[in-house]
């Protein structure tokens, strides 16, 4: 075995900076080309301002496994406030943030299948420009909600930890009937150890968040919410857990307000926690 | 049908409803029932997805086609000896209904549901040249006691309690009535069957219309359909437009994910194929036939991209069941004929003038749920968001929500000024944090603060804290295993391939 010329292996890493050339000499010459992944943190307008925690734990978890997460910081919001009340020329605004952020990334991973599932909703919300039009729709195969990453993509269920707490789980709507994450969470949480899961009674029902729908229509919402909460205190469990932190924030809300002293959190802060990554 | 016709706004009528208990208590306990049954149903019969994956495409289909189905059924129809109409609007249709009673000196009409005669509020038109209107359907026989209107598509008077129908029906019988379902269904049902003998016209609504044959199908429970259809010497059809299926054989999917959608019962207790008036060999039935055929804003739905499939809609009310701003609300917070998801868009869609659209099209949270229980997959929660577009874009947006708009995507389209006013927000809400808390009820934050506490800003944003995280994640990040490292790669070829993962 010798080896490769100096030449040809510099020219070859010059093709790409995200080109890793390995050169095996034997009989003949074999080029094994390797890409490295570029992995990219979609954090969210939410996580971003109000719970970076979430985005920390998420960060934490992932590299376990090796995997680097890179964070471009033009993105700023999905637009789905915007895009949900219908003015559509704002939501797209702030989509080409999200668009100019990853344009070059292998995987978007978010804290959140409402903020994935917006993304799944940029080709038609520019289906007048083609060339964004083209983007979102490259856009939406790589984009993942975390837990449709960590369990579909890397193969992992567990990853360690232990959370010696009784627990329920609240599947947000979007993640659950949009994205179809129904497995993932609960392959995650079966295998953390002590943990004693209870089932949320109603769980499927939507927390009565809704972007605006919270604002505009206070008290339809107030009432969703409050019977979530009747349905947590009915678990008697000690800690909430969710993958959107929009709904997480709204039960929380409405928990704190009535004095209930559930904890609130993000599977992945439960999991950084557990595995003692935090 | 129109929105506006009903008091108030969608904000108003919610607000009755959520302060009233009874109501609340009724909706949840029967949708809950209905759910399960539905739940439990589809799981029995096993392969539900490629069952409502069979219906979608057979709604698809039809309506693609609706104009050959339509005069195919029409057709066969005549060639039955029915007579046909068509009404462009509910007045037509309204104008039409009368013609036919007036000619045939009617004095009664006996009813079975129908959800378009309620779409086109037949029963006072009725009234009005003298022709007394009976609802059979004991729900619709209740309300129509009650003088509202149904407020659920299957379940008219899914609102009341057994109570409250206890106290309705004991006025009409003069005595005090049981509070028991089998006392007064039985009293309905003595009272009802004087009144169908008398009846000059049968009137009913029709689920689903065969184009090969002609014939018209009704699904239902309670056997009053079936002497609506049998007993008096004039029958009336009222059809809207889109409830045509090509043949039997796909009648048997629609009977498969009709009566499970709607009440989780694997048929209902009838259901009858009615192909024309009585033939000379027949025992009973109407020797007069009359189907109106109601388009009354349906067809403005044809060849809209976003709307079309609005017409695949099989008034199951599995979308009402299903739905949690319904369960809190009921039907009447809907303000049109149609309540619910389903309601929501189509009594905007049925009417042409989108400055008059209320706002229930808000009534909404999107969560899916309607999209997961309809047996043939329409996409209510996108058209939601739709129809808040176009009232939008055609200039009948809020002002005030516009301007909101407008500075949210000029302050979050650029990441440094997302990063100002995150900034901003941190220095700013010491006037109002108290604990970790934000709870005054000022402003925008009133109705959320009524019923929650909002979580102050943390010091830093995840952005300014990045570099440090980044630096201490590169300090000892493992090498990834090549068993990831493969399935990763794979993950990325399937993509390719059209695989991958998809939208639900």
């Amino acid at each position: 075995m010798t080896n490769p010329p100096v030449g040809a292996k510099k020219r070859l890493q010059n093709m790409s900076d995200n080109l890793i050339i390995r050169l095996y000499y034997f009989d003949i010459i074999a080029i094994e080309v390797q890409c490295v992944m570029k992995v990219s943190l979609f954090i969210t307008c939410l996580s971003d301002a109000i719970f970076p925690r979430v985005g920390e734990a998420m960060v934490r978890v992932l590299a376990k496994y090796g995997v680097q997460l890179e964070f471009p910081k033009v993105q700023t919001c999905c637009g789905q406030p915007a895009f949900n009340s219908g003015y559509w020329d704002d939501a797209r605004e702030t989509a080409k943030t999200i668009l100019n952020a990853f344009e070059d990334s292998d995987f978007v991973i978010s804290p959140s299948g409402s903020c994935t599932g917006m993304i799944h909703h940029y080709p038609k919300l520019f289906e007048n420009d083609p060339v964004n039009k083209a983007r979102a729709e490259k856009l939406q195969q790589k984009a993942y909600e975390f837990t449709q990453f960590l369990v579909q993509v890397l193969g992992v269920t567990d990853v360690g930890a232990v959370f010696p707490h009784k627990v329920t789980y609240h599947p947000s709507c979007h993640g659950s009937r949009l994205l179809g994450v129904k497995d993932e969470p609960m392959a995650l949480l079966q295998s953390v150890k002590g943990l004693e899961f209870v089932p949320l009674p109603f769980a499927e029902d939507c927390c009565g968040f809704g972007g605006t729908f919270a604002v505009k229509m206070a008290d339809i919402s107030g009432a969703m919410v409050s019977e979530k909460v009747d349905h947590v205190k009915e678990t008697e469990a000690e800690v909430l857990v969710g993958l959107d932190m929009a709904c997480l924030m709204n039960i929380a809300g409405n928990l704190r307000y009535r004095n209930e002293p559930v904890r609130v959190m993000h599977l992945a802060e439960l999991l950084a926690e557990g595995a003692k990554l935090a | 049908m129109s929105a506006k016709g009903a008091l108030g706004t969608v904000k108003e009528r919610a607000e009755l409803a959520l302060n009233d208990e009874f109501l609340r208590k009724a909706v949840k306990f029967t949708t809950e029932r209905l759910r399960n049954g539905k739940k439990n149903a589809a799981g029995e019969h096993g392969n539900w997805d490629e069952w409502r994956e069979r219906g979608r495409a057979i709604r698809l289909h039809t309506i693609a086609h609706l104009d050959y189905y339509l005069n195919l059924f029409v057709n066969n129809a005549r060639a039955n000896g029915v007579h046909v109409h068509f009404a462009d609007t509910g007045a037509d249709a309204v104008r039409i209904a009368l013609s036919i009673a007036e000619r045939k000196s009617a004095k009664t009409v006996v009813k079975s549901k129908s959800m378009v005669s309620e779409e086109l509020h037949l029963n006072a038109a009725l009234e009005k040249i003298g022709v007394e209107a009976i609802e059979t359907d004991l729900g619709e026989y209740i309300i129509q006691l009650a003088g509202e209107t149904p407020s659920h598509i299957v379940i008219p008077a899914i609102h009341k309690n057994r109570y409250q129908i206890a106290d309705l029906l004991s006025e009409v019988a003069g005595e005090k009535l049981e509070a028991d379902t089998t006392v007064l269904a039985g009293f309905v049902r003595k009272k009802l069957r004087e009144r169908f003998l008398e009846a000059d016209i049968g009137m009913t609504g029709c689920n689903f219309a065969i184009a090969e044959t002609g014939s018209m199908v009704l699904f239902e429970n309670e056997g009053n359909a079936r002497m609506v259809t049998t007993l008096p010497k004039t029958q009336i059809t009222l059809m809207g437009m889109e409830r045509i299926i090509p043949s039997f054989q796909d009648l048997e999917v629609m009977a498969t994910l009709l009566p499970r959608s709607a009440t989780g019962q694997k048929l209902t207790m009838y259901m009858s194929a009615i192909s024309g008036p009585r033939r000379s060999e027949d025992a009973d039935g109407p020797d007069e036939m009359h189907i109106i055929i109601v388009d009354n804003g349906r067809s403005l739905q044809l060849g809209d991209p976003e709307f079309q499939e609005l017409l695949n809609c099989i008034r199951c009310g599995a979308c009402l069941n299903a739905c949690p701003v319904y369960r809190h609300i009921g039907g009447h917070a809907y303000g049109g004929t149609y309540s619910g998801p389903i309601g929501a868009v189509l009594t905007p869609a049925l009417n042409k003038n989108i400055a008059e659209w209320d706002d229930i099209a808000n009534a909404s949270s999107l969560c899916g749920a309607c999209y997961e229980a309809c047996p043939v997959k329409i996409p209510l929660h996108d058209m939601l968001v739709y129809l808040r577009r176009r009232k939008v874009e055609k200039g009948h947006g809020n002002k005030l929500e516009g301007a909101g708009m407008k500075g949210f995507s000029t302050l979050l389209g650029n990441a440094k000024r997302f990063r100002t006013v995150v900034k901003l927000g941190q220095i700013g809400q010491k006037l109002v944090v108290r604990d970790g808390g934000i709870r005054t009820k000022l402003g925008p934050l009133k109705g959320w603060n009524s019923y929650r506490v909002t979580p102050s800003l943390p010091k830093k944003s995840f952005r300014e804290n990045w570099e440090t995280l980044d630096q201490q994640i590169r300090a000892d990040l493992k090498e990834m295993s090549p068993e990831m490292k493969q399935r990763m790669e794979d993950a990325v070829k399937r993509r390719g391939q059209g695989g991958g993962h998809h939208h639900g």
